[in-house]
This record gives structure tokens, C-alpha cells and sequence, in this order.
């Protein structure tokens, strides 16, 4: 009975299932057979895939993957190092004057000339908007009955592929000027890329029948700053100096984007099927994507067209300014596949990856006891579950900063009376962010001494550097300072004890917050507490995130938590958070608290233009004890990431600025499946009992009416 | 019944017209589009030029309702309102503010909606009757306040409690199905069998208990005491004519929700990865994603207005004394 049971449940899973040699509980259909896949998932589906317009690390996880920019970061170099991807070397750079000359003065230098190279032979994905038929594109112009049969990219019969040129460079920065495309950094190119303005307004004001003619019009318009020098080789002059722009380069917003694709995703009947460059991106990379169905799961497979490319190796150097590898034994990708799936729950998420169907595993605080503990040393390990499992835990400073600011435009906080300075300082002591890290974030994070997080130029360690106006040297050790000097600090401020000394009453300090969740809550009684440490009273305003963005750009807000990703990993682009021209409710740009000060200001520019030097150390010193002193932010923490892999996932390491890690991984299959099969036995005692007490249960049942029935009768 | 029909349709008008002047009202109220816009394009770097562009592309430049630069019926037609409304009567959706062809996912997420809430409510129907009935059958005894009080215990429970517990025991300790995921065609079944298992389990509280109480209704009427008087059996009675006639509600219940079973399940939706509608709307609030909203709100309304006319009809069916005028 008990055999019955067992295969008949089998057998109809099996039937159903696909008939595979995996464990019941796979959630991979019998077509996912090949050995070299990688599986992961995501909790929220990609908003764009478009390069012009992504610009979050989830689009990114996806579409690094496919486009290639000129430059990547060298997956194992730390600090983060720049290195040519398409580009056959690093950039070559020609400055000139005012009036336009030549010169080799980076004094006298006004406009920068970027000479860009790409390599020969590049090859894009297959893909049906390069599908030719003596000289015509076939699938650039399809008629209503050709879509009829057309629901995804597979669907069409024809695929052909093309050489990267360095025109499809120069129209992906066309791109990012055309204001349909919404790129986030059509703002910043603007002020940089000589001719991007113009041209973004030229084509803002013209109207133009069809997708046709507008991309014929780009295609053959020319700005100023950016030339095609020949079929490889392009060039971009900046109107000021930026040496940051190179890392701009390396991000996705920089990848070529063929003028075929644009004209074949922009006919209306492939966008009515969702058939968008937004949605199935074409690129030159290792993968493409294959199915793109963000609410269950999205295929990378290799791309066969990939050109290959050597594993890094630590010994790798730019000489001449090109990269000379020293490990040619390895050739990436070594996948075959990359499975996503949609996983919006954390509970499902976290038991898939420990039933081993994901290779890769963030840690949420729910399960945070479950996998980590701390041991007698304050060190980080697994615990033993996961470490008989084989699981590898890996950690990373992530290159971000989280801060609670302070609006400078606010009467009572802000400006740069003493008064008030005395007022951000002592809130900034007596707010212990030690405690913030070990209750909210299961000690993921370290305390922020400045904006600049660990692995930018100019961090401060809090060791041999640290910041003065909130910690300070005590027998050879950096503390912070204590409460009472918080408390003194007050008082100079004109709050003896937290009454306002001008009115007598007790100063009142207000919070915006957003979120209404219980950690939101939690934090917001923790933070009061930490100003009740001084005798503030902190009144928070919890609000939605239109609102709360609205009292940002309004500047009505007073006190605040922000946060900020690094774009790349250079000082400037955490310094400029505070530079007064970035002021929010000024200026609409990214400086929350409206900070000004014109002696950082000056010391930003002059830094801002620099190669990383010990002069350039010098004045980011500078900058962090002018804002440390001002204190319009308190300077928060930089959260450290973790993630879990399994054993049989190779090659995994932590660089948090290169997206296009996926090449690297290897899997190793043997060890996974025979993993995967051990730790997913079907066990049907279970089963056997429910079946037992349904049957129990059933027959009573019948017995009972019987009986009644019979009683009935008899009565 | 035609004429009734027609009626009824013409009844709809204005409730879909309503229904979306408040859906409208009660979005825009809440998030001005500039909110909206700026929620879209992101938290980084976001210029006021790309703010009125996305609302420009989107024709959220225009007024909410009245737009006074224009004149007579223009100044209706010349506002957000009116070109966002008028359009979903002719089933044009349009693109969701992400830019995605609304039809088309809606086309495509009711399928995996309606796998999961179709033998749910067959099996369920099912196994809630046959409980109904047996508790019936043993009304006034220990065996019916025990069943009352199981279904009470049931009915208390969360839903989350038995979708996480059935993850646990089915999937986690006895590795029988997948704990989520979905594909497509018959190699769906195995990712259905636990959602649809918790759905008919969570269900049963209730439903057990709303059918009991048809039973008991239908039993205590005169036929049911001709009937015994005749001399048949309890269950002859209950199976043969106190079920018969409960039918009436039971059947016309069904047929109101029927409609309904493609809008989906949001939570069980969601804990089991199935891409259905459930989680559709929700997204779209939490991403102020006001093109879908607005769909997903009229065409819920028209599913329901649908499953109120067919009720109507389906009495007719069942209940020969019942005529549509």
C-alpha cells in the first residue's frame, strides 16, 4: 500500500514534471539541462535595460553582462583599476588652451581630447536588425501580418550579427542626449561633452515623421566634441577638464549601441508586444539574453559571437598604455547560462539557496542568526549548517555612504553661525552610530568618519585618521567623545541642557522620515533616544517619499537620512555632495543639505581636477576637516555587503564597481548535482501518514453514516 | 433577457465612469505627476528638464480635469482626465508608465492567475461541500460542534501561516515540490500542486461554514419533512434533495466570483513566484505606476459587473420562477 502511494505520487510528479533525473522539488524545468548554467534570482524586476536610461545596480546585474563599454574595472585589483574592455588601450589624452591650441600646460589647459581606439573584429549578438537581403534590412520595416506570428525575438526566422564600429559609440552618446530616452546623465554630460547641449536642444525642437528620419538625422548630425576619426577609432572633447570622465567610460551609459537596433525596436506593432530595446538588449558582450520574462525569469546565454577574453590576474599591467595579461591559460566566459528567477519573497529565496537551486545567496536580517555568528575574537563566521554545506561567506565595504543630514537653509540648524556649528557638532557626538550598525544592520557596516567610504582615494580609517570634531585620542586609543562634551558643546550652542537660552523653551528638533514600516518605527525611537541623550527633544515626521522629496527640493525639511552609491570609486564623486553649485533646492542637484561653504568650494575644484597624488591627499584632508568642523551631515556609516556562494561556484570575488563579473564565475556541476541530490531526498513518511489518517478518517466517516442511517430507519 | 441584459449594460456605463473619476481622484490626489515622474526616473541626478519631458511624453503636462486655456468642449477633452478615461472604453490600455504594452501583460499574466484559482475553486468546492454535508448530516451532535470549532481554528489562522508552513513541511522537509517558481505549459502542474493545496486548505474554514449554513437553511423547510415523512434516509434526503435545492446560492456564488479568478491571488502570488495578476496591481501602486492602476481597476470592474450579470442569468437557469425583465 505504502509502495502504491509512493509511486503513484511519483510518478504523477514525474509525468508532470518533465520526466528528469532531478530531485522533486527542482524548480528548474527538464530544459534546463546544461551543466555550465549559473542560478540566481532577482527580487525586483529591472525598470529598463535600455544603457541610455539604466542606472541601478539590478538593471545592471543584467545588462553589464550584454553591452560593453570601452573600459572595465580589473576584477581582482584593489584599489578598483581601470582597464580596456573594447577599447584595444587606455585612452589618449591631448589638452588645449582657450583659443584652442595645442598645449601640454594642464594649467593652461581648457579642453580635453580623448582619442578612444577600439579593438578589430568585435562581433554584436546575433539578431534580426542586422538581417540583410541584398543590402536591405528585412526586419526594419514588418508588416502588420509578419507580427502577427511575432510574440518574443525568437520568433524571427533571421538573425545576422556585425562588427563593432566606432560609430555606435558616437550614437549611444547621441543617444544620451535625446531627451526621450530620459538618461540620467544627459544633465552631467551637458556641462562636460563639448556640442552635447546644443545638439540635445537642436533635437528637443525638431519634429520628425517617422523613427526613420529621426535616426537617419542623428546619425548624420556631428557634435562638435565628439568625431569619428575612423572605423575604430573615435574621439570626445571636454570643454573643462575632468579626469573623472574616464570612469564614466567604463559604465554601461557609454556602450555602443547599433543605429539598426534603434530603427528596428522603434516600430510600433514590436512595441506592442513589449518587443523594446528597453526589454532585449543587443550588445557584443560574453552573454545575451535569451528570454526576458521579468516576472518569472530571465535567461543570459552565451553569446557565440563573443570575441573571448583572458581570465584577469593580479600580475596584469598597463604598459604603453595597454593591458599586458600574464595568465593566458583561461579564456571566459566559462558558462553557458545564467537562470534569474523572480524571487519576492525572502522566505522562499533563502530556503531555494540553501536546497542549493541558487548558487548565490544574499543574507537578510531574518535569517542573519540562521547563517552568521560572531566568535570570541569579534570575527565573522558561518555557522554550521551552512559551513557543512560547503557555503563560502564573502565581504565587501561597499563604496556608499549613509548619513543623517542637516538642511543648512534651516533657521535653528543651519548656517554657519558658531551657534549652530556648536548645535550639529553636539547632536553628532551624542548620535552613536556604533549602536546604529549593531541593531539595524547585524553589525554589516563601520562608522563613517567622512563621506568617503574605504577603498576611496582620502579615506579616513578612524585610526591613524580620524575625525577630530567627534572622536579624539585617549591612551593611544580613538574614541568617540563623550556625552558631557556633547552637552558642552550645547551649552556654547545656547541650549544649556536643551533649553533654548534666547526663549527659554526646550529646543524642538524635527525628523523626516519616510517608510512606515516597524524598522522605520524602531529607528525613529532610537534616534529620539539619541538626542534625548542631550536633552533634544526630536519630534520625526514620517512621511511618503513624494512628500518627504517634495520638503527636499523645497528645503522646508530640517533634519534628514540620506544615502549615496558611488558612480565610481574617486573622492570627487562623494565630495560633491557638498559642493554648493550641487545645492538641491538652489540648484536641483544632489547636495540635500544645501551646504555652502566657499573655502571647500575652492579646495573641491582645485581637487577635483587632480590625479590621485600626495598633493591631492593633502587637499582632500583639507576638505574633510573644513566639513567635519561645519559638520552638516553626521557622517553615518558605509554598510558592508555579504554574500553567500555555494562550493561549487568558483572564482567568486568581491569587487563591488565592476558589473560585469558573470564571466568570471565557474560552476562546478559535478559537485553541485550530487549536492543538490543529497540534500533534496524526497521523503514520504510524511506522506505515508497524512494518507493513513485521511483513509482512517474517510472510513469512520462511511461507518458513521451507516450506522446513522440505520438508526434512522430503525427509529 | 436580452433587453435585461442590454439594461444592465447600460447600468455599467456610469458605475465604470465612476469608479474611474474616483481611482483618478484618489491617485492624483495623493501623488501630483511630477511626483510621479520623479519616482520614475529615479533618485540620482534627475534634472527638472527630464521631469517635464517623461510628463510631456506621457500627457501628464495637461490639467487634471479642466483645462482653462481651452474652450468649450475642449477644455473637458484637453486633460489628463479625459485622455486617460475615454480610451479605456475601447479596451485600449496603452503603455504603463515603464513603458510596456498593458494589454499584452495583462494577456499574458492572467493565464498563470487563473492555473492556480481555477483548481482551487474546484477542489475546494469539493472537498467545502462534502464537509458541509457530513456536518449536516450530524447537526446537533459532538461531530458537528467539533467540525464547527475545526473550521473556526482554520478560519483564525493567517494565510501567511499556511503558505510558509506548507513551504516548510512540503517542500523544505519532504522535498516533494518545488517552495516556488512557475513554467509554462504541463510542467507547471508540480508548482501549482502546493499553492493550490494551501489555497483549498485556507479556504476550507469558511467555505465549510457558509455551505453548512445553506444546509441547514434548505433542511429545516417543509418538502425536507415530507420527504423523511415518506420514509427516506437521512442521506437520500440530504444528497438527494436538501443539496439539489442549496444549489440555488451555491451556484450563483460560484458564478459571481468566476470572473474574478483572473485577477489572481496577490499573496499566494507573490510567497510562490507564479507571475499572475495578483501582484500586478500591488506593483503598480508601490511603483505609482498610474496606467496600470487605472486598467487593472476598470477592467476589475467590468469583471465584476460581468459576474453580477451572470449571476442574474444563472438564476434564471436554475430557478425556473425567476424571469429577467
Amino acid at each position: 500500500m505504502l509502495r502504491f502511494i509512493k509511486y503513484t505520487f511519483l510518478i504523477s510528479i514525474l509525468t508532470l514534471g518533465g520526466c528528469s533525473e532531478k530531485p522533486l522539488n527542482s524548480p528548474y524545468g527538464s530544459n534546463d539541462k546544461s551543466s555550465k548554467v549559473f542560478y540566481s534570482s532577482f527580487q525586483e524586476r529591472p525598470k529598463h535595460l535600455d544603457p541610455a536610461r539604466s542606472y541601478s545596480s539590478n538593471e545592471y546585474a543584467f545588462i553589464a553582462q550584454i553591452y560593453e563599454p570601452l573600459y572595465q574595472y580589473h576584477y581582482l585589483k584593489k584599489p578598483y583599476e581601470l582597464i580596456p574592455l573594447t577599447a584595444r588601450e587606455m585612452p589618449e589624452l591631448h589638452y588645449f588652451d582657450k583659443d584652442f591650441k595645442n598645449t601640454k600646460d594642464k594649467n593652461k589647459a581648457v579642453y580635453t581630447k580623448y582619442i578612444l581606439k577600439i579593438k578589430k573584429g568585435i562581433l554584436y549578438q546575433n539578431h534580426p536588425a542586422f538581417f540583410k537581403i541584398n543590402e536591405d534590412y528585412i526586419y526594419h520595416e514588418i508588416s502588420e501580418i509578419d507580427l502577427e506570428n511575432i510574440n518574443t525575438l525568437k520568433d524571427f526566422k533571421d538573425d545576422e550579427t556585425r562588427e563593432l564600429t566606432s560609430d555606435d559609440y558616437i550614437y549611444q552618446i547621441k543617444r544620451l542626449a535625446d531627451y526621450k530616452n530620459h538618461s540620467p546623465i544627459s544633465g552631467v554630460m551637458q556641462d562636460y561633452i563639448l556640442g552635447f547641449g546644443e545638439y540635445k536642444n537642436k533635437l528637443q525642437n525638431l519634429q520628425f515623421s517617422n523613427s526613420k528620419e529621426k535616426i537617419n538625422f542623428v546619425r548624420s548630425y556631428n557634435i562638435k566634441g565628439v568625431r569619428k576619426i575612423d572605423k575604430y577609432t573615435f574621439s570626445i572633447i571636454l570643454k573643462k577638464q575632468y579626469p573623472q570622465f574616464i570612469y564614466w567610460l567604463a559604465m554601461p551609459f557609454f556602450s555602443p549601441m547599433p543605429w539598426e537596433a534603434d530603427l528596428f525596436y522603434s516600430q510600433q506593432g514590436l512595441q506592442k508586444k513589449n518587443i523594446t530595446l528597453n526589454w532585449f538588449p543587443v550588445g557584443t558582450g560574453p552573454f545575451k539574453l535569451t528570454e526576458n520574462n521579468p516576472n518569472l525569469r530571465m535567461i543570459l546565454e552565451y553569446n557565440k559571437n563573443f570575441r573571448g577574453e583572458i581570465y584577469p590576474s593580479l600580475e596584469d599591467k598597463i604598459i604603453n598604455k595597454k593591458l599586458v595579461s600574464f595568465n593566458n591559460s583561461k579564456e571566459v566566459p566559462f558558462l553557458d547560462k545564467a537562470i534569474y528567477s523572480l524571487e519576492k519573497e525572502q522566505i522562499p529565496r533563502w530556503n531555494k539557496f540553501l536546497q542549493g537551486y541558487y548558487d548565490n545567496s544574499g543574507i537578510a536580517s531574518d535569517n542573519y542568526d540562521q547563517a552568521v555568528s560572531l566568535n570570541n575574537s569579534g570575527d565573522i563566521s558561518l555557522n554550521k549548517e551552512l559551513e557543512d554545506k560547503g557555503i563560502h561567506l564573502t565581504t565587501a565595504t561597499s563604496a556608499s555612504t549613509y548619513y543623517i543630514g542637516f538642511n543648512m537653509l534651516d533657521t535653528v540648524i543651519g548656517g554657519h553661525s558658531e551657534r549652530s556649528r556648536f548645535l550639529r557638532q553636539a547632536i553628532s557626538i551624542a548620535i552613536d552610530y556604533d549602536e546604529y550598525i549593531s541593531i539595524f544592520t547585524n553589525g554589516r557596516g563601520i562608522v563613517a568618519q567622512s563621506p568617503l567610504p574605504p577603498g576611496i582615494f582620502g579615506y579616513q580609517d578612524g585610526k591613524n585618521n580620524f575625525n577630530k570634531t567627534i572622536f579624539e585620542l585617549q591612551s593611544g586609543k580613538i574614541i568617540k567623545k563623550n556625552i558631557d562634551q556633547a552637552k558642552k558643546l550645547l551649552t556654547k550652542a545656547g541650549y544649556d541642557n536643551g533649553i533654548d537660552s534666547q526663549t527659554g523653551k526646550p529646543l524642538i528638533l524635527y525628523f523626516e522620515a519616510t517608510g512606515a514600516g516597524a524598522d522605520t518605527y524602531a529607528f525613529l525611537n532610537w534616534l529620539r533616544k539619541q538626542f534625548k541623550k542631550i536633552n533634544i527633544q526630536l519630534v520625526t515626521r514620517v512621511t511618503d517619499y513624494n512628500r518627504f522629496q517634495e520638503k527636499m527640493i523645497s528645503g522646508t525639511g530640517q533634519i534628514f537620512q540620506w544615502g549615496w552609491n558611488a558612480d565610481y570609486p574617486d573622492p570627487e564623486n562623494f565630495l560633491f555632495l557638498l559642493y554648493s553649485k550641487n545645492g538641491k533646492v538652489k540648484y536641483g542637484g544632489e547636495n540635500a543639505s544645501n551646504y555652502e561653504s566657499q573655502e571647500f568650494d575652492e579646495l573641491f575644484l582645485k581637487m577635483k581636477n587632480m590625479r590621485n597624488s600626495s598633493q591631492r591627499g593633502k587637499i582632500i584632508k583639507n576638505i574633510l576637516e573644513i566639513i567635519q568642523k561645519d559638520s552638516p551631515w553626521i557622517w553615518g556609516f558605509h554598510p558592508k555587503s555579504f554574500s553567500l556562494s555555494h562550493k561549487w561556484v568558483e572564482n567568486v570575488e568581491s569587487n563591488l564597481m565592476a558589473n560585469n563579473t558573470l564571466k568570471y564565475k565557474r560552476i562546478n556541476d559535478e559537485i553541485r548535482y550530487k549536492s543538490i541530490n543529497l540534500w533534496n531526498k524526497a521523503n514520504f513518511t510524511l506522506l505515508y501518514i497524512l494518507f493513513f489518517i485521511i483513509s482512517i478518517f474517510i472510513f469512520s466517516v462511511i461507518l458513521m453514516i451507516r450506522k446513522k442511517d440505520k438508526e434512522k430507519v430503525y427509529d | 433577457m436580452i433587453k435585461y441584459i442590454l439594461k444592465r449594460l447600460i447600468y455599467a456605463i456610469p458605475i465604470l465612469i465612476g469608479v474611474n473619476l474616483l481611482t483618478f481622484t484618489l491617485f492624483f490626489v495623493v501623488n501630483s505627476p511630477e511626483e510621479v515622474a520623479r519616482l520614475h526616473l529615479g533618485n540620482k541626478r534627475v534634472t527638472q528638464e527630464q521631469i517635464i519631458s517623461w510628463n510631456e511624453e506621457r500627457g501628464y503636462n495637461n490639467p487634471l480635469f479642466y483645462n482653462t486655456d481651452e474652450k468649450g468642449l475642449n477644455a473637458f477633452k484637453e486633460t489628463i482626465f479625459y485622455e486617460k478615461s475615454f480610451k479605456l472604453f475601447l479596451f485600449e490600455f496603452g503603455l504603463s508608465d515603464s513603458g510596456r504594452d498593458i494589454k499584452y501583460d495583462i494577456k499574458q499574466r492572467m493565464w498563470p492567475s487563473l492555473a492556480i484559482a481555477l483548481p482551487s475553486l474546484l477542489v475546494g468546492l469539493f472537498i467545502n461541500i462534502t464537509f458541509a454535508l457530513f456536518f449536516v448530516y450530524f447537526r446537533s451532535t459532538k461531530v458537528d460542534y467539533i467540525g464547527v470549532i475545526f473550521c473556526v481554528a482554520l478560519m483564525s489562522i493567517s494565510s501567511l501561516f499556511y503558505i510558509i508552513g506548507g513551504q516548510y513541511l512540503i517542500s523544505k522537509l519532504m522535498h516533494l515540490v518545488p517552495i516556488s517558481g512557475y513554467a509554462h505549459g504541463y510542467e507547471a502542474i508540480k508548482f501549482l500542486v502546493l499553492p493550490v493545496i494551501i489555497s483549498v486548505l485556507y479556504g476550507i474554514g469558511s467555505g465549510t461554514r457558509w455551505y453548512r449554513s445553506l444546509f441547514l437553511e434548505e433542511i429545516e423547510k417543509d418538502y425536507v419533512k415530507t420527504a423523511k415523512s415518506k420514509g427516506l434516509s437521512e442521506s437520500a434526503v440530504l444528497f438527494n434533495h436538501v443539496f439539489k435545492n442549496a444549489l440555488i446560492p451555491i451556484l450563483t456564488g460560484i458564478v459571481v466570483i468566476l470572473p474574478l479568478l483572473f485577477l489572481g491571488s496577490l499573496i499566494v502570488e507573490s510567497f510562490f513566484g507564479i507571475p499572475g495578476l495578483g501582484s500586478y496591481t500591488i506593483d503598480a501602486i508601490q511603483s505609482q505606476d498610474f496606467a496600470i492602476v487605472r486598467a487593472m481597476v476598470f477592467l476589475g470592474t467590468i469583471l465584476y459587473i460581468s459576474g453580477l450579470i451572470l449571476t442574474d442569468i444563472s438564476y434564471t437557469l436554475v430557478d425556473p420562477r425567476v424571469r429577467l425583465k
